[in-house]
């Protein structure tokens, strides 16, 4: 492994764990697609500040990029308000609007710098290590890991100054204006981190894999923990792993750094999706089944004690009327009452399906229930 | 201008982009109106990203541009991130949002993976898939126009034909259910419909900015009717005209980038309506706000004299402006407030300055009072 190689890797996982951390407040506020939007419009912020600076390195940028993402939030909002369209709408009008003109003032003024819309777009971070900080004549290590380490610290400390109020303003808000805490000024420093956090990233890895990093680290880690500092730990983890693994992915196929941090990212997330203790498909559908058995085990337990010893008793609880019943599948039957028998709930003479004590005890205790 | 209209007809590449463009602002103009109602304004945004990696992956397996096998790869990649982000939000605790924006960005992503494994292949025809991330009409070719009009008029037969059922479904999707409709069927009806309307798109506007041609056209067109059918019409007919506009604008202008020209148009289109709609637009709610606000100071102050006429037992015991002043604190305008009545004789100034109600401004205070609006 090269130098070159180590300082790629090191950046993509700064990156994604400064995503991942706000992004966690995001998805819990189900604001994920504000990530989106505040992506994309924050290119106009950019484009405009360098129109001024000429100064791709210059802070001023950043400061700018930053004041639109904040600005295209303010602006959803407005138009939430005039409750004319609804937020989602609202949404998807005003940031295809502000990228838009960012794009054009790109492809219309931009032909001689080097800004062009698929490096804004797409990112590059096989190039970010090209970028040296350079004080006194010493060469410390690329720009952008810097600039991303500053913005992590950031972020990181926010989280911890703010980490109360975070909590209850993001599960419930109305609780968190009585208590005097201002939910809405929360909100807005949310989205000032959120905007920083995607102007420094959207550099390095594009407007896309922002949300990628910014959503889906979070929500794997959604689907394992219910403790909101554990899933701020988890999300950040999640996020490195998938950096580290999507580029030597890129670097196996020779493609898209970002698009592969992108697809691990995915592909992690349909992991968990499968198989998460609890909340996983697989789990669920285990857990659904063995619900269903047991429902029809403690039916069949009863039915069983309702007849017993009646007169009818010969017809009711034959092994073949339980078909007929309850409707079940000649197959299905056979295991409930194979489960039943494993239990030693009953009994069988011939034919007939008979309770045992414990069965019978069972019984009366799903009836109480 | 005459030259313009005669190249319109005459230029191959002026007709078919503007042609390609006003079916695309069709169709999705129509499929978006339906999204828009379903709250699914952002479901347009991950389908078209989505599509990137099936345009790719058609494009790899057969090595063909033609643009009825890239719309078909782009089809299938948008209706299985559909189906991801349906599954995602029934079977688990994440919200629609949070799936929306990741199945887009880690479609996004493997479409870019797969892109730049294409360039780096040693394939001659493999310039010009990146013209799908922000569309380029002037590349449009007739046979693409073609492809696009058939599936268009497949999608607009098909809403014809399922007109009733999509009405009901879009605004009550439980009463749908009630009268036997198959809900499962009908949504997956519209959902198809609506991912192949932005993939007809993507090669005009691009993957990025094709969400918005979904969610404009219908905000806007929501604004003029509160009738489903003319907001459909009047949906197609915003998106033709912006599809239109911005194509032949970017077509004729150097480096203009089809997409966001066509997102431009399309978002003037929005704002003019929010503002100028009648009825629902912000100018026009601001009017009916002010005529109201006037109304209720007229009655106000008719009311202030009816009640100090009935206090007096006299109608023609004068009232000096302080008092009314004093009542209608808060309310302001007073004086000009008795002007305007005075113009409609329903007061009148007495020698001594003082105001007083004429029986005409009673009778009219009276019915007030019996409707219940002075309480006295």
């Amino acid at each position: 492994m090269t130098i070159t190689q180590l300082e790629i890797q090191l950046i993509a996982v700064v990156v994604a764990m400064a995503c991942a951390l706000p992004g966690v407040f995001l998805i819990l506020r189900r604001m994920g697609m504000l990530s989106d939007a505040i992506s994309h419009s924050i290119l106009l912020g950019i484009v405009l500040a360098f129109f001024i600076t000429h100064d791709l390195t210059s802070p001023f940028l950043i400061i700018a990029a930053t004041l639109t993402g904040v600005l295209t939030v303010s602006l959803v909002e407005l138009l939430h308000r005039t409750r004319l369209v609804r937020q989602d709408a609202a949404i998807g009008l005003i940031f295809p609007f502000l990228f838009s003109i960012g794009v054009i003032l790109v492809s219309r003024y931009g032909a001689n710098i080097h800004l062009d819309t698929d490096s804004v777009l797409l990112g590059e971070l096989a190039f970010a290590p090209f970028n040296r900080m350079v004080i006194f004549g010493w060469d410390i290590g690329p720009r952008s890991l810097y600039l991303m380490g500053g913005i992590l610290l950031l972020n990181v400390l926010f989280i911890i100054f703010f980490f109360k109020e975070l909590k209850l303003a993001t599960f419930d808000s109305g609780l968190a204006s009585a208590l005097g805490f201002f939910p809405s000024l929360l909100h807005y420093g949310l989205m000032t981190i959120i905007s920083i956090t995607a102007v420094g990233a959207f550099d390095a890895v594009g407007s896309i894999l922002v949300v990628a990093l910014m959503i889906g680290p979070p929500v794997s880690a959604y689907l394992l923990t219910d403790r909101l500092a554990i899933l701020l730990l988890l999300s950040a983890l999640i996020g490195a792993v998938a950096s580290i693994l999507g580029y030597w992915l890129a670097h196996l196929l020779d493609a898209s750094i970002a698009g592969s941090i992108a697809v691990m990212i995915g592909l992690i997330f349909l992991l968990v999706y499968l198989v998460a203790p609890d909340r996983g498909i697989l789990a669920v559908v285990r857990r659904r089944h063995r619900q269903r058995i047991e429902f029809a085990l403690e039916m069949l337990l009863v039915h069983l004690l309702n007849h017993e010893g009646l007169p009818e008793a010969a017809s009711e609880c034959h092994i073949n009327h339980l078909t007929e019943h309850f409707h079940w599948e000649e197959s299905f039957a056979q295991k409930v009452i194979r489960r039943a028998e494993r239990e030693e709930f009953l009994g069988r003479r011939e034919e007939l399906l008979l309770l045992t004590d414990s069965g019978r005890e069972r019984a009366q205790k799903s009836l109480l229930k | 201008m005459w030259e313009f209209l005669q190249n319109l007809f005459l230029d191959y590449t002026l007709r078919t982009v503007t042609l390609g463009s006003a079916v695309l602002g069709i169709v999705s103009g129509a499929l978006g109106s339906f999204a828009v109602l379903r709250k699914q304004s952002l479901l347009g945004d991950a389908i078209s990203h989505a599509a990137l990696p099936g345009i790719a992956l058609a494009f790899l397996i057969t090595g063909s541009k033609t643009s009825l096998i890239l719309i078909t790869g782009a089809a299938i990649a948008g209706w299985l991130a559909t189906l991801f982000v349906i599954s995602i939000t029934r079977t688990t605790r994440i919200k629609t949002d949070s799936a929306l924006g990741l199945i887009l960005s880690v479609f996004f992503g493997s479409g870019l993976v797969l892109l730049t494994f294409i360039q780096r292949q040693p394939y001659a025809t493999k310039a010009g898939l990146e013209k799908f991330l922000f569309g380029q009409a002037a590349a449009l070719l007739q046979s693409d126009l073609i492809t696009m009009s058939v599936l268009s008029t497949i999608i607009i037969f098909l809403v014809f034909v399922f007109w009733k059922e999509f009405k009901i479904f879009s605004f009550d999707p439980d009463f749908t259910a009630s009268l036997g409709f198959s809900v499962h069927v009908l949504d997956i009806l519209i959902t198809s419909l609506l991912v192949i309307a932005i993939v007809i798109g993507l090669q005009t506007v691009g993957v990025v900015l094709m969400s918005a041609m979904v969610v404009a056209p219908a905000a806007a067109a929501r604004q003029w009717s509160d009738r489903l059918g003319v907001m459909v019409i009047l949906s197609s007919l915003f998106g033709a005209m912006a599809g239109v506009g911005g194509a032949i604008i970017s077509s004729l202008t150097p480096r203009l980038p089809t997409g966001p020209t066509i997102v431009l148009g399309i978002s003037a289109i929005v704002f003019f309506s929010i503002l100028l709609a009648p009825n629902r637009g912000l100018v026009w709610r601001w009017v009916a706000e002010q005529k109201n606000r006037h109304q209720l100071q007229l009655e106000a102050v008719l009311s202030d004299l009816y009640i100090l006429a009935r206090q007096h037992q006299d109608l023609e015991h004068g009232h000096p402006i302080e008092v009314l002043r004093t009542m209608s604190i808060g309310h302001g305008g007073v004086d000009r407030t008795l002007k305007e009545l005075k113009s409609m004789g329903w007061v009148d100034r007495k020698s001594d300055g003082n105001w007083i109600l004429t029986p005409r401004g009673w009778e009219q205070a009276r019915q007030m009072a019996e409707r219940g609006a002075i309480t006295e």
